[in-house]
């Protein structure tokens, strides 16, 4: 008899059940835990308060980066409040022996980038941190997803959180992207077509070829945006490049253990015939570069088109208005053209090194526009290391650019890097709701391309035109 | 952190028919720098509530006295975005209980229900029959049966919402997840024990 087939998911999934309740939730095992300094202090206030210890610190890895400034690093913070935080992740972690990459440590960045790049997130695992772009690592084939401060609590007390069991979707793109479409503008376009709410209460595997010829860098661009349509969390199965990838890292696994590790791993791939609750497929040849004109990720178009009406989406005309009316743009308007104050090229979506060198390619023998301001912010130290020796920086100098000190910076704007109220951003971040990169701040989210061509023209520009 | 126990809620309701409604609203990052978990309701719906120097925007609803409750009615969609819990205990903290929508965002329905805020998901329809009773008279209570599993727009319709057993009993009792984690502890460790991570 054979078995049911099983999609991904499923194999990951009921691998990590301690118990199922019924009528409730699955207790599962959780295999790496993040944390940081902004949702990790009051889950260490409760563990205190009931008295009870961190039952495995080895998988739990600590991280500073949402609150850190992005220059002068080496100086004491400025804001006291961000340097409690950072001062309570240092304290917490040495007193319950967790790994910690504070400010000034070579390993430091940001948790989504860092994690991967030492080998620390792995395929089959299930990973979770106080933090919603933990779907990022899903693109190892790993389950990935955003937990609130009480499940940091539950996480580091007991290795475990309770869980309702998420439904399936499979996503498919199919065919080649032409030239100038990057991973995060098919993240963006998939948003579009399904809102911002459209997978809410879905774990989603990405597949296809577009996928499937994608690097890693730009699997975890896409996976870090599945949250962005509501999943909980996105997957791609691993395969030779994600093995390729892992291989040699430091905390991958090494020698006989690596072995055996990869057998196990070339066995996650949803089984032919495993059922989903929902399938979409998109043409790889209908992807244009995208970029945003509202208040939410799913209100995003090709960059060639023209701002769409509430009917023509479907949206609630009031929510819409407003919307529109906080970002001052107007149904049918065109992108192309609008006036940039700010560029952020950074964040867990698009501060990897890939990212860098799309920037690159378009800044090269290119001067910064007088009235932009720009901030480049790498995902960690490594990638700031890269971006050095590969000779990005060189081309950034040459341009007229600078190159901050890696963290989470102007995404959310919890350190000093926010855009001022009424200013217009192209951002390579996640979030373009109201306020999100500052307090009155407008951004327009779009791949690293964009945003080069944004920073060198001044304006909304088809980075077509300039590659 | 225990919370209170969840029965039967009945109260006049706040009305804020906005589609999405982000927890970068409810609560903007700049304020999340708190290592303790005081105060987040000064800060709920910071920049909808606020003027940058603090003056109350005349026009947002938490700053109208005609509406008032335990209860918060956002539009669909509500709570997408970051998985901070400062966004449930920012309206925690304010004074609601529970918050009724016609669609919540994943994260913030779990964070909601592990800190004794009670997401009570309607169908649109309802949704839109709670706007129009509050709008036509903002007295207009709604009664939140917990155990029955049903709202109630007092003196009118009412409708059935869904919640696992196993998170209603919490409610209703006060209990947290991690008291039951707690006693499953050597079942997890014989687990890790198993595990080639």
């Amino acid at each position: 008899m054979s078995k049911t087939p099983a999609a991904l998911f499923d194999k990951v999934w009921d691998s990590h059940v301690v118990r199922h309740i019924e009528d409730g939730p699955d207790v599962l095992f959780i295999d790496r835990h993040f944390i940081h300094e902004v949702t990790s202090p009051v889950a260490f206030l409760g563990l205190e308060s009931r008295g009870l210890k961190v039952m495995f610190p080895e998988k739990t890895f600590a991280t500073a980066d949402h609150n850190t400034p992005t220059i002068n690093q080496h100086l004491p913070v400025q804001d006291p409040l961000s340097a409690n935080q950072l001062k309570a992740l240092e304290s917490n972690s040495a007193k319950y022996g967790i790994s910690h990459w504070g400010l000034g440590n070579p390993k430091n960045g940001i948790v989504h980038v860092v994690g991967p790049e030492n080998g620390i997130t792995l395929p089959g695992m299930t990973i979770v941190c106080g933090d919603s772009h933990t779907s990022t690592h899903g693109a190892f084939g790993a389950i990935a997803f955003g937990i609130g401060t009480s499940e940091v609590e539950m996480v580091l007390s007991s290795q475990c959180i309770m869980q309702p069991r998420p439904k399936k979707m499979r996503i498919k793109v199919n065919g080649k992207l032409g030239k100038g479409i990057t991973p995060k503008d098919v993240v963006l376009y998939i948003i579009s077509k399904l809102t911002a709410a459209g997978a809410t209460g879905y774990f989603v595997e990405f597949a296809g070829d577009v996928f499937e010829n994608m690097s890693m860098e730009g699997r975890m661009t896409v996976c870090n945006m599945s949250i962005e349509m509501g999943a909980r969390g996105g997957m791609v199965a691993p395969d030779e490049t994600t093995f390729n990838y892992i291989k040699g890292r430091e905390k991958a696994p090494k020698g006989e253990a690596w072995e055996k590790a990869l057998a196990y791993w070339k066995t996650l791939k949803s089984d032919e015939g495993a059922f989903f609750d929902k399938e979409y497929e998109f043409n790889a040849a209908d992807i244009e570069p995208m970029i945003t004109y509202g208040t939410n990720p799913g209100m995003g178009i090709g960059i060639t088109k023209k701002i769409p009406t509430a009917e023509e989406i479907g949206s609630g005309k009031a929510s819409f208005d407003k919307s529109l009316a906080y970002m001052d743009f107007h149904e049918q308007e065109s992108m192309i053209g609008k006036k940039v104050d700010y560029v952020f090229i950074g964040s867990c979506t698009n501060g990897r090194i890939e990212d860098f060198r799309a920037f690159a390619s378009v800044i090269k023998g290119r001067k910064k526009a007088d009235h932009v301001t720009a901030w480049i912010v790498p995902g960690s130290h490594i990638v700031e290391q890269q971006i050095k020796e590969e000779g990005i920086l060189d081309l950034l100098l040459e341009a007229g650019f600078q190159l901050r000190q890696p963290g989470c910076s102007a995404c959310l704007a919890m350190n000093d890097d926010k855009i001022p109220a009424g200013k217009y951003a192209v951002s390579t971040s996640n979030r373009n709701f109201e306020g999100r990169q500052g307090p009155g701040a407008r951004t327009m989210l779009a791949s690293p391309l964009v945003a080069a061509a944004a920073a060198v023209t001044g304006f909304v520009t088809d980075p077509r035109e300039l590659i | 952190m225990a919370y209170d126990k969840f029965t039967i809620l009945r109260s006049t309701a706040v009305p804020m028919p906005i589609e999405n409604v982000d927890t970068d609203q409810i609560i903007p990052a700049r304020f999340l720098k708190a290592t303790e978990r005081k105060g987040f309701g000064d800060n709920l719906f910071r920049d909808w509530r606020f003027e940058a120097d603090g003056t109350p925007k005349k026009d947002f609803v938490l700053n109208n006295p005609i509406y008032s409750g335990k209860i918060l009615v956002g539009g669909k969609n509500f709570g997408s975005g970051s998985s901070r819990e400062h966004a449930a205990w920012a309206i925690y903290d304010y004074g609601f209980r529970c918050v009724v929508s016609s669609f919540f965002a994943d994260i913030f329905k779990n964070n909601s229900l592990n800190i004794g805020i009670l997401p009570v998901q309607v169908s649109e329809s309802f949704l839109d029959q709670i706007f129009k009773a509050i709008e036509a008279n903002p007295k207009t209570e709604l009664e939140v049966n917990l155990p029955e599993q049903k709202i109630s727009i007092v003196g009118g319709a009412s409708e059935t919402f869904e919640i696992n057993g196993y998170k209603k009993h919490n409610m209703m009792n006060g209990f947290d997840d991690i008291d039951y984690l707690q006693s499953l502890k050597s079942e997890i460790r014989s687990f890790a024990e198993k595990s080639i991570y």
